[in-house]
């Protein structure tokens, strides 16, 4: 304890020199006490965990990372949509067919928006569902395991990106298009786009007791580019909205072309009226393939099975299931607040946040006060539906969350900076800048009816000169600010992995206690497990091997194989017999055309080699597993094709 | 005469706790152990504090060269234990029974209690050689094999009662829920030795 605040009174003494040195945290405070507690802030002492878990996408890294939250401390950095040669994720047996997509096997994915499951519009903490972007897919992720246990691919859709969203009871995870599409695909002229194309909004079901996923309907939307999504809750729970830009339809330089129009629209849908009609037997089954692939806790394996149809609606035949609410500007977020009364727009291209009310909305529809109507949807009116404008004087809005206390906080792309300001009144409390160039924020449950109003986290876009300098190539940045008081308070910075395009957080009370420590070995049910330390064997089926070895600490059993030849395909099928927590072991063959394999406790994984050349090839456990892990090693022999050593296998002879 | 009877009779029960609680219970913590391993050891076995720790108290006690813990089957005690503290029992109550109706004196309440006590030394007494077995007999192929600074291969018998630390565990080992039952019910019958010699005039007189 001594020890402890020692290095305490050390740390706060280093900050206090620092801070005495020139501040470069905008307005340049130099005040050392203010300083030094906002260090106290984020400190969490050798020993003690953090209060938030913090999940934020990984961008072009495919994955997910889990920080800690006020240290900003990364955990793990879970596998979804990439290969991962730490765990052998994406390489060994049992989880390729996690990556199988009607493409192919497609080992890398853009991964944006990850959301956690909820009941009753509050974090249940069972699932984090995430969206691959590039080759639309939808990933849920256990959160007792923190391992991707199923991916839906997502066909008709193209730029998986108003995704992967989830309404207030997990009934569906939600995913729209952003780059439209010729439904089905075929052959085309690429000007040809305008009222060609389509926009597929996927209404994805999740069973509530295991979590795995079906494509409930398709809704073919007009060709805009759908670019976030929010559900809508409480009140508005049952519709679901959608912002829109190059409602213009331009295929070719958008940048100019898909910025002409003065207003997008923010799209309604209500979804309960639509389950309803398709329920009743409406909707068009179409011919399609994706890929559904699904992984089994209990086998250690997952599946890869491909599907042939999928429902569509086409929205014109469910009357009053869809609206267009103008909103100006290429809105971005599309941000709906915790009560699911006000559906906040971010009009990336303009100064002003346009809010509109889900009452006023109601009453436009009830009135039948349309402005028109494009591809037979109905527009309301601008004036009809507008809650309230907020006059930021920032530039760029993007994406708003919710502190649960009445106030909203929008990130600023362009000025850089987080905007807090009053719902219902739209005045601007306050602003605090951000280094640089912020894209989402996040707020844990801030998306949600029960926001934990403690920290925001700001995922900036841009590095530059944060930290020290690494070449060309610098991680992206993030920020906390501490939000419990009037006043925002800048109280930390950290590098995060990939690029963070969203994050999900929620109190580690809600996670920690249920996350699993072990497999169990008496529920593995892996075809291929050792489940006991004398069930090993090797057995040949042609020119295939198949391996079942067992390893504890500190010997794989068996460690001694003879009889392999040339041209043999040998499956390792290895199991971890330690049923202690945190003592995972390793599996690498020399040569191996392959990642290592890292196998937790009462698990099995399997690993392929395909010997080259004649010799005797050693094989090793990665994992620094005890102190006889150095011992922990082992031989194959290796013949010449025609060779006819028999085969055998052995431990300590 | 009657009151002490009664006690009588309640005193042994309490050793009925021994059938579900521990009688002992040793715990082995470690900086790379938050959650320490723990065994209980009951009457008829040695069981688990939490899932698991016996196979991996094992799985660390191989690298010194220790035996496996042994299961119920493996030692004669565990299936004596039961017998003798169930007859214990019964004769305590007996004793009780005997005395309420007058039938035997007061002294018999205090010979249960040091036939009692007899055993439950000699239980220690194997229970301790057992421990010094287990942790002095070891693997000579063990994989660690340790000396005290005198040169002497170094043992880790767990000790009989309190705290030690063995290489980089420090191991507590203490009577558990059975055990303090036991010396609940074997006061008890102490106590009814002395309420029947307090009284033993007036039931004189009586008789
Ligand atoms: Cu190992």
């Amino acid at each position: 304890m001594k020890k402890y605040q020692f290095q305490l009174i050390a740390l706060i003494g280093s900050v206090l020199l620092f801070s005495g040195c020139g501040n470069q945290n905008g307005k340049g405070i130099s005040n050392g006490a203010l300083s030094s507690s906002n260090a106290e802030k984020v400190y969490v002492a050798p020993g003690e965990q953090d209060e938030f878990y913090a999940f934020m996408s990984g961008g072009y890294s495919g994955n997910l990372t889990v920080y800690g939250l006020p240290s900003g401390r990364m955990f793990k950095e879970i596998p979804v949509f990439s290969q991962f040669p730490t765990s052998g994720y994406g390489y060994s047996e049992e989880t390729k067919p996690m990556l199988e997509t009607s493409f192919g096997f497609v080992p890398w994915d853009d991964a944006h928006h990850p959301d956690i499951s909820q009941s009753k519009g509050e974090l249940d903490g069972r699932w984090i569902f995430i969206n691959g972007n590039n080759t639309p897919r939808i990933a849920r992720i256990s959160l007792s395991t923190f391992e991707t246990e199923e991916i839906i691919e997502l066909p008709n859709s193209a730029g998986n990106h108003s995704s992967s969203f989830i309404t207030e009871n997990t009934e569906y995870v939600v995913a729209g298009t952003r780059f439209s599409v010729p439904v089905p695909q075929r052959d085309m002229p690429i000007s040809e786009y305008k009222s060609n194309f389509k926009g597929a909004l996927s209404f994805i079901s999740v069973d509530p007791d295991h979590g795995h996923m079906d494509i409930k309907f398709q809704l073919m939307m007009p060709g805009f580019n759908y670019d976030l999504s929010h559900p809508g809750r409480d009140k508005s729970h049952g519709w679901f909205f959608f912002t829109t830009y190059n409602t213009e339809e331009a295929n070719s330089l958008l940048e100019v072309n898909a910025s002409q129009n003065d207003k997008d629209f923010i799209a309604a849908v209500n979804w309960k009226k639509i389950e309803e009609y398709v329920n009743n037997g409406g909707g068009t089954m179409m011919p399609a393939n994706y890929a559904h692939n699904v992984y089994d806790e209990a086998t250690h394996t997952a599946t890869s099975t491909m599907k042939k149809e999928v429902l569509t609606v086409d929205p014109l035949k469910v009357p009053g299931a869809v609206y267009f609410l103008p909103t100006p500007k290429s809105p971005h977020g599309c941000d709906v607040d915790p009560t699911g009364q006000y559906i906040i727009g971010n009009g990336k291209l303009s100064a002003d946040l346009t809010v509109h009310s889900f009452d006023k909305m109601i009453a436009a529809i009830e009135g039948e006060k349309f402005d028109g109507e494009a591809y037979g949807i109905p527009i309301l009116k601008f004036e009809d539906v507008l809650a309230g404008t907020v006059k930021s004087g920032g530039l760029g809005p993007l994406h708003t969350e919710f502190d649960g206390k009445g106030n909203a906080y929008t990130t600023f792309f362009i000025s850089s900076e987080v905007v807090k300001w009053k719902l219902g009144t739209w005045e601007v409390i306050d602003r605090k800048p951000t280094f640089y160039s912020v894209g989402h924020l996040m707020i844990p449950g801030g998306n949600s009816r029960k926001p934990f109003g403690k920290y925001v986290v700001a995922m900036n876009k841009i590095t530059k000169d944060r930290y020290l300098p690494t070449g060309p190539e610098l991680e992206h940045s993030a920020q906390l600010y501490d939000i419990s008081g009037d006043k925002m308070e800048l109280i930390y910075d950290f590098p995060t992995h990939g690029e963070p395009h969203y994050a999900a957080g929620i109190p580690a009370e809600l996670l920690a206690p249920k996350s699993k420590k072990i497999y169990r070995l008496d529920e593995n049910k892996h075809p291929y497990a050792v489940t006991s330390p004398d069930g090993s064997k090797v057995v040949r089926e042609g020119n295939e091997v198949h391996v079942y070895m067992s390893m504890i600490r500190s010997h794989f059993t068996p460690d001694n194989i003879e009889g392999i030849k040339v041209g043999d395909k040998v499956y390792f099928h290895i199991t971890n017999h330690e049923q202690d927590f945190d003592v995972p072991h390793g599996f690498a063959m020399i040569g191996q055309n392959s990642s290592e394999l890292l196998i937790m406790p009462g698990q099995t994984k399997t690993s392929v080699w395909e010997p080259k050349q004649p010799g005797v090839w050693p094989f090793y456990c990665t994992d620094f597993c005890s102190a006889l892990h150095q011992e922990m090693q082992g031989y194959v022999r290796v013949s010449p094709a025609n060779s006819d050593v028999p085969l055998t296998f052995t431990l300590g002879e | 005469m009657k009151k002490a009877s009664i006690i009588m009779m309640i005193g042994p029960l309490f050793l009925l706790g021994l059938f579900y609680f521990p009688l002992w219970n040793i715990m082995l913590g470690a900086p790379q152990y938050p959650d320490p391993l723990g065994m209980n050891i009951h009457i008829d076995g040695i069981r688990d504090v939490n899932e698991f720790d016996l196979k991996n108290i094992d799985g660390l006690n191989h690298y010194i060269g220790m035996r496996t813990l042994p299961k119920p089957e493996d030692m004669w005690e565990f299936s004596t234990f039961p017998l003798v503290i169930g007859g214990m029992v019964a004769l305590g109550v007996v004793f009780g029974l005997l005395g309420y109706f007058k039938k035997v004196s007061y002294k018999w309440f205090l010979g249960w209690f040091i036939l009692m006590s007899i055993l439950g030394v000699l239980g220690m007494y194997d229970f301790n050689a057992w421990m010094v077995d287990y942790g002095t007999n070891l693997d000579p192929h063990a994989i660690m094999k340790l000396s005290n600074a005198d040169g002497t291969p170094m043992t880790y018998s767990p000790p009989l009662f309190g705290r030690a630390n063995m290489l980089n565990f420090q191991v507590t080992s203490l009577p558990s829920i059975g055990a303090w039952l036991m010396f609940v019910g074997m006061t008890l019958t102490l106590v009814a030795f002395f309420k029947g010699w307090k009284n033993r005039n007036f039931n004189a007189i009586q008789d």
